[in-house]
């Protein structure tokens, strides 16, 4: 996809540099021909002096720090230095059934004995503590994850607070929820959640959870604890009821031991395809309730009638936030042919401009991978791609020395058979194909086995309609992308997984509803 | 015997894509007359390639029936109601003969299947404004949510049940995945196989577009892990209190994480009550959130 027209090329950056205001907003480089000036950043630390990170991380059961029975931890690792952090517990199968027991007597006790009332008492308080502690919460995820302060302190976190506070307000008005049904909480829920937005995965599993009247064994990612044991610490400042919530932290053994352990009602899981259809199978022959937020290869489609500059910085934060590190994110850019080489300069020179490094810069735009494991695979991906014989384009910015990082990066002439077209990648790396026709559009975006989310991009509203319509994923971003909201439910059509999470439709994840 | 009587046993074909093939196996099997050894009929052993086939042609209905609109579905599945009527004689008759059921219950089978045609006709343009909402979220975005048909649901039953139970429980569960939108190929159960022909032709008359509704008859313990293992269903609706039939339609449907709906029969998606019937709807469906940003 090579650019001939130098006059459109010409037309089309100029006016990316004066309508082009971006909330990324970072060195810009003015091209209007010869004379473009670079401005360049001094760096703007976020201080780490507000975290206190002990040094071993026990285990969180029955409203304590206990130590794992097995005495065994395991190091954690802040990804944009490579260096240990911290010690985290390992659960064992032993640590995973106290968690259980403990998690069903305060079921049978307290939690399922309490008025919905006085459950939401306790979550609007927790929802405030997590508002009183945000910043903490912020740099430490960032600490721990390697996500750039910018979205741990203005995304995850008050999305955090606010999961919380909206569902404390569900949890006294369940019964009109779903009227003329009955309801009754589950029980027992175990929950095992991923690496990407650990605190804010946390808040998705658990407000609902409590809300609805269930007690909650929870495992984090074991490279991302931290910011889930930060949150006990809160849940004990608000006083929950002891057992209430409990955290186990360890790897696939320790999720293992909790999707299997019998006395659990329900599972509930976000992360891998292939780690959601193994715990498929492993509950198939039980009584326990399934939800799943799997995978995707979500498809954002730029029509010739899309605001071009707008729809370039949806772009850019479909696939771009959070190191791509989204289940939901805008991996398949497909770009109508008639704007296809403009647009492809466009994503050139603004990708050029996205700052890649320290995640506690406040200026970061893409911070570290989580870890070498995702890297590498990353890395792997990403040649494969090139084997394949897509057009790569990468921009020529400095990595730190130390950490994962991986520069953003996109190819283009990519055809719907490559791998990077069908493969989940979950890092910043973006595939580029073009169509003629809305209705080829919607075959390309559909023709996936997941369906978690689209994106398109149209000024035509009946356009935006039609095609929002024909789309096969659960969240359709038009001329938007990634907007995440409690009260907006949230899941995917076919290998995407099981359930929505949020709004009233994620309510019915965590209760027995049943027609009168 | 009066010559002009001389009944000829026919075979009683599978309806797949609005057509009446045979199996392309070439198999069949005997329904008997109640408590005799006098063949009612021949039904077609449906084959994995007749079950293939049978979702090829579900898959490309799809399309087609989403987009008519609610009421179009609606009035189509109305039709169903006023064609069934039509062949009420014909359907009680086999339910005596086969069944061994008395006119009367066979009649109040008849009735029932009726009802549910007309309950689900009248929930098709209702299920979407009783589930779906705009969702009130902070910022400047116009975000609702909407269900939207699942797609191809694969239909399979228990065969305990006699006729009278078992044909309003296969019609009404059919009609409410169909109502939504979505497509179904189902392997009717034993006491409902024998219908298949009165059933086909209430479907192929009521301008019910080709391949939307495909009816098999045959061996369940040879079809079911093909109906779980096809990567192109989306969802199976089991109807029936078998815990290993459960376990494999779920361990199986979990390679494309199909949407593996059970309900114990005796559940009633025909009774009639709202919230039954809702859910019975809502179980096939998808929830999809648009957002769209205000401002100008």
């Amino acid at each position: 996809m090579k650019m001939t027209n130098k006059r459109a090329q010409k037309r089309a950056s100029a006016k990316a540099s004066t309508t082009n205001v971006s909330k990324f907003a970072p060195a810009k480089a003015v091209a209007g021909g010869k004379s473009a000036v670079k401005f360049e950043y001094a760096p703007s630390l976020e201080s780490t002096d507000i975290v206190q990170i002990e040094k071993r991380n026990r285990l969180f059961i029955g409203g304590k720090f206990v130590e794992p029975t097995s005495g065994r931890y395991f190091p954690t690792i802040n990804p944009a230095t490579g260096e240990r952090l911290a010690e985290v517990a390992e659960a064992n199968e032993k640590d995973v059934d106290l968690a259980v027991k403990t998690a069903r007597q305060a079921y049978e006790q307290i939690w399922s004995k309490m008025s919905g009332k006085e459950r939401g008492r306790y979550l609007f308080r927790i929802a405030r503590l997590i508002q009183e502690r945000a910043r903490e919460l912020a740099v430490l995820e960032t600490m721990d994850n390697g996500k750039p302060i910018r979205e741990s302190r203005d995304i995850d976190v008050p999305l955090v607070a606010a999961h919380f506070f909206y569902h404390a307000g569900w949890a006294d008005k369940l019964e009109y929820a779903f009227p003329g049904q009955s309801i009754a909480p589950l029980g027992v829920v175990g929950q095992v959640i991923p690496w990407n937005f650990p605190l804010l995965m946390a808040a998705w599993k658990i407000a609902p959870a409590l809300a609805c009247g269930n007690t909650v064994v929870l495992k984090p990612a074991e490279t991302t604890s931290l910011s889930a044991l930060l949150l006990a610490q809160i849940f004990q400042d608000a006083g929950l009821p002891e057992g209430v919530v409990n955290i186990v932290t360890g790897a696939g053994a320790t999720g293992a031991a909790l999707v299997n352990h019998p006395d659990i009602n329900k599972v509930a899981f976000t992360g891998s395809t292939e780690v959601g259809k193994i715990i498929a199978r492993a509950v198939a022959g039980t009584k326990k309730r399934l939800t799943l937020e799997l995978g995707g290869k979500s498809a954002h489609i730029i029509f010739e009638d899309a605001a071009l500059d707008q729809a370039l910085e949806g772009v850019i934060n479909g696939i771009y936030f959070n190191q791509g590190h989204v289940c939901c994110a805008g991996s398949r850019l497909l770009l109508e042919e008639s704007i296809a080489n403009d647009f492809v300069e466009k994503l050139k020179k603004r990708i050029a401009q996205l700052r890649v490094g320290n995640p506690l810069d406040k200026n970061t735009d893409i911070g570290a991978i989580n870890s070498e494991a995702e890297l590498k695979k990353i890395g792997k991906l990403i040649q494969l791609g090139k084997d394949e014989g897509g057009e790569f384009f990468e921009p020529k910015c400095a990595l730190p020395e130390k950490g994962y990082f991986q520069r953003p990066c996109f190819f283009s002439n990519v055809s719907s058979s490559f791998t990077l077209s069908r493969v989940e990648i979950f890092g910043p790396v973006l595939a580029v194909s073009t169509f003629r026709t809305a209705q080829e559009a919607v075959v390309k975006a559909n023709d996936t086995p997941y369906g978690l989310a689209a994106g398109v991009w149209s000024e035509k509203g009946a356009k935006i309609h039609k095609v929002a319509g024909q789309l096969k994923a659960g969240v359709v971003w038009a001329n938007t992308y990634n907007k995440f909201d409690p009260s907006a439910p949230f899941g995917g059509y076919n290998e995407s997984g099981w359930g929505r999470e949020g709004g009233r439709h994620g309510l019915s994840a965590y209760l027995d509803v049943r027609g009168k | 015997m009066d010559k002009r009587n001389l009944r000829v046993p026919k075979t009683i074909k599978l309806f797949i894509g609005g057509e009446f093939p045979r199996t392309e196996s070439g198999r069949s099997f005997p329904a008997y007359e109640h408590g005799t050894q006098k063949v009612f009929a021949h039904l077609c052993r449906a084959s994995r390639k007749d079950f293939r086939n049978a979702v090829t042609a579900a898959l490309s209905a799809r399309a087609e029936w989403e987009r008519r609109s609610a009421y179009n579905r609606a009035q189509i599945i109305y039709r169903m109601a006023e064609m069934t009527e039509g062949h009420r004689e014909e359907m009680v008759s086999v339910m005596e003969k086969v069944g061994g059921v008395s006119a009367r219950d066979a009649h109040l089978a008849v009735d029932e299947v009726i009802d549910a045609f007309v309950y689900y006709a009248g929930f098709a343009d209702k299920f979407s404004q009783l589930s779906g909402c705009v969702n009130p979220v902070s910022g400047p975005h116009h975000a609702f949510t909407t269900p939207e048909p699942v797609g191809c649901v694969a239909m399979i039953f228990d065969d305990d049940d006699g006729a009278v139970t078992a044909l309003p429980t296969v019609i009404a569960t059919m009609a409410s995945i169909i109502a939504s939108g979505n497509v179904v190929t189902m392997l009717l159960p034993g006491a409902v196989a024998p219908l298949l022909a009165p059933l086909a032709e209430i479907f192929a008359t009521s301008d019910l577009p080709k391949g939307v509704v495909n009816l098999l008859t045959g061996h369940r313990s040879e079809l079911l892990e093909h109906f779980a293992s096809h990567m192109e269903v989306q969802s199976i609706s089991y109807v029936g209190s078998d815990n290993t039939v459960r376990e494999k339609l779920k361990t199986l449907g979990a390679e494309n994480m199909k949407r593996v709906v059970c309900f114990e029969s005796k559940d009633g998606a025909q009774n009639g009550d709202i919230n039954i019937g809702l859910e019975r709807i809502a179980s096939f469906v998808e929830f999809k959130t648009v957002w769209h940003p205000i401002g100008h």
